[in-house]
């Protein structure tokens, strides 16, 4: 499981970072928000991996999920989101006033 | 009253939250008045608050405000010390500024002028003061979801285009926080920062590679914030576009970023920092050098008042790197200064280019033969704005710049430190005489075909002239400069409580506060010396929730 994750993580921040330096708008946000889910799964992973362990104190129980990062994770998925989406209305509103999708406006510098 | 005044450290947070809610809820389109009042309200009570916050401060311990009255590396903690009350102090003042010169009419050009500053008033107050790095994570959002809206003011495909790229830029600088963070969190289960300054201390040398990368990952991420050399690409063009009370605010942005600097380097990152010690010593003078140097030679190629103004603001950057990258009493103590001073002349130029860039019309603050500006204040308050901001002698730039190469000189890198100082300020002393001789002395028709084609797209400005604000800045500065004494030595005070940081750590890890015993557990720093897993063990440290 420790491979899988790692390798997830890895995957999907440089499949992120290769989106981020595309010079369409569309790319570039598909890569923030590879590279958020990247980091969302990190946060996770900090908190060690526990299957089977419940987060909250309990009677009776020996061993603990680590609560924190879970709601850090949640902190990270909401302010992600938000600036996904205002990203994203920005972009629309550049496509419609310069007339196309290049980081830099309209089609791009030549 | 004692007890209300106990609360006083979370006034400068939920003070402009309060009043973002009452300024969307009054609408900023049906009664602008109201609004405008408010905002204008909010800043002069932060003023307030913020002047008896800086008299508790001098009092010399840090005063601990525990959020929601959990124990300290539980929960998260407002920590008030001499930074964070100059920190606040200067953000009030700066933020009346900026009110008021939005409503005269500034604040008409697009929607939210005024909610969006206070929610980027409560981002800054909470960086400024929160003791625990995920709660600064969640701060530096706020503050830039609030930059990202007022950047936009006022429309325009420029503002959108440069925009995009400031948003991006700190969208990956974000991401990359939380990757230091939550390394951080998982080599030493705490967010809290003066439990991290005993965690790191105390990590094995195993540990000593990730607590060393998560550090520089932190520091490249502040670095994107304070536009330090080859991660402030974004700064010019969005400052240079973005509406005159907007440019005059975020001349307080970068700062933050060198408040975090100073704040994790000294405290987390310190000299008794064991594995994590000496983290970024070597590495602050030189950037700050090379950030002075290219951005005074950027500012010699600009063709327009705000680019050269935003160029200033990154040589102030490299300038305060140069004086806090030493990391010595007299170095920090002469950054601090100067963090202060070119605040004020910075947001002064900004000022005073929308106010030019108003009354030449077409032409803006581009630097081409154009008419004189009519007002008779311009032109002595440009000349004191520019001899501030390159920091000559009479005003208070020049005593924070000779502090500064004092401080060089128990560095690694005196002559080049002196050299680049130097070389600035003389690359800057020509670039505001050639702009302010251009703007003032030399007299044309008006604009060229071609730029009054190219801005007769443009949305002009609405605002009617605004003396108020712009004296009040000149006044500050001249306050400063009249005061220079007591406030080095305050800021002396806050060098020294800066690197000695087991006063704030002492302050906040209370052993007789540590929680309620059923909640954290016997086992808990058996296990965490042992370097189990934090997940097995914690009730929850630090910062969280949304």
């Amino acid at each position: 499981m420790e491979l899988l994750l790692a390798s997830g993580i890895g995957v999907l921040t440089a499949a992120g970072v290769w989106l981020l330096l595309r010079a369409r708008t569309f790319p570039v946000m598909l890569g923030l928000t590879l590279l958020s889910y990247a980091v969302n799964l990190f946060i996770f992973s900090m908190g060690r991996l526990a299957i089977n362990a419940p987060p909250v104190i309990r009677e009776g129980v020996e061993r603990y999920a680590d609560p924190l990062p879970q709601a850090l994770v949640l902190t990270a998925i909401v302010i992600a989101f938000a600036m996904t989406a205002l990203l994203l209305a920005l972009s629309v509103r550049m496509g419609y006033d310069t007339g196309g999708d290049h980081v830099d406006g309209g089609g791009g510098r030549p | 009253m004692i007890q209300v005044l106990g609360h006083l450290p979370v006034v400068p947070i939920v003070l402009p939250l309060m009043s973002a809610a009452l300024i969307v809820a009054l609408g900023d389109v049906r009664r602008p008045a109201a609004c405008r009042a408010v905002s204008i309200g909010s800043c002069a009570s932060l003023v307030l608050a913020a002047l008896v916050l800086l008299g508790w401060s001098a009092t010399g311990e840090p005063a601990v405000y525990s959020v929601a009255d959990w124990p300290a590396p539980y929960g998260v903690v407002l920590v008030l010390d001499r930074l964070s009350a100059v920190m606040l102090l200067l953000t009030a003042l700066l933020s009346v500024a900026v009110s008021w010169f939005a409503a005269r009419g500034w604040d008409a050009q697009g929607r939210h002028f005024h909610a969006l500053l206070q929610l980027q008033l409560m981002g800054l107050n909470g960086a400024f003061l929160t003791g625990d790095l995920f709660n600064l994570f969640v701060f530096f959002e706020l503050l830039l979801i609030a930059s990202y809206g007022l950047m936009l003011h006022g429309g325009g495909v420029r503002r959108q285009r440069a925009t995009l790229h400031y948003i991006v830029c700190n969208l990956v600088a974000s991401t990359l926080f939380l990757f230091a963070v939550s390394l951080l969190y998982g080599v030493t289960g705490t967010l809290n920062m003066a439990d991290l300054a005993l965690q790191v201390a105390a990590a094995p040398v195993e540990d000593a590679a990730l607590v060393r990368s998560a550090g520089l990952i932190l520091l490249v991420v502040f670095a994107v914030k304070a536009a330090v050399l080859p991660l402030g690409f974004w700064l010019r063009d969005g400052y240079a576009n973005a509406s005159p009370p907007v440019a005059c605010m975020f001349s307080l942005m970068t700062k933050v970023g060198i408040y975090a600097i100073v704040r994790t380097c000294t405290l987390i990152f310190g000299e008794d920092a064991g594995v994590g010690a000496d983290l970024v010593g070597q590495w602050l003078v030189p950037l700050g050098i090379a950030t002075l140097l290219a951005a005074s030679i950027a500012a010699l190629a600009c063709r327009n008042l705000a680019e050269l103004v935003a160029c200033m603001v990154v040589t102030s950057v490299g300038s305060m790197l140069i004086g806090a990258g030493v990391f010595s009493a007299q170095g920090l103590s002469a950054a601090l200064f100067y963090l202060v001073h070119s605040t004020f002349a910075v947001a002064l130029l900004f000022l005073l280019a929308g106010e030019i860039a108003h009354e030449r019309g077409a032409l803006g603050c581009d630097l081409l033969p154009g008419p004189r500006p009519s007002r008779w204040h311009l032109a002595p308050l440009f000349f004191f704005a520019a001899i501030a901001a390159a920091g000559l002698p009479p005003v208070s730039g020049f005593i924070a710049k000779v502090g500064i190469l004092q401080g060089a000189t128990d560095g690694a890198w005196p002559a080049a430190s002196w050299a680049a100082v130097f070389a600035s300020s003389l690359l800057l002393v020509i670039a505001l005489a050639r702009s302010g001789s251009m703007l003032f002395w030399r007299p044309g028709d008006g604009a060229p075909a071609a730029v009054a084609e190219v801005r007769a797209g443009a949305r002009m400005p609405l605002a009617r002239a605004s003396t108020g604000p712009v004296w009040f800045l000149a006044g500050t500065l001249l306050l400063l400069t009249a005061g220079a004494r007591p406030v080095q030595s305050f800021m002396d005070a806050a060098a020294a409580q800066l690197l000695q940081p087991s006063g704030y750590v002492d302050t906040v890890i209370r052993p007789d506060l540590v929680g309620p015993p059923d909640l954290i557990g016997p086992g808990t720093d058996r296990l965490r010396t042992q370097g189990v897993p934090p997940g097995a063990v914690q009730p929850g440290a630090g910062g969280g929730g949304t």
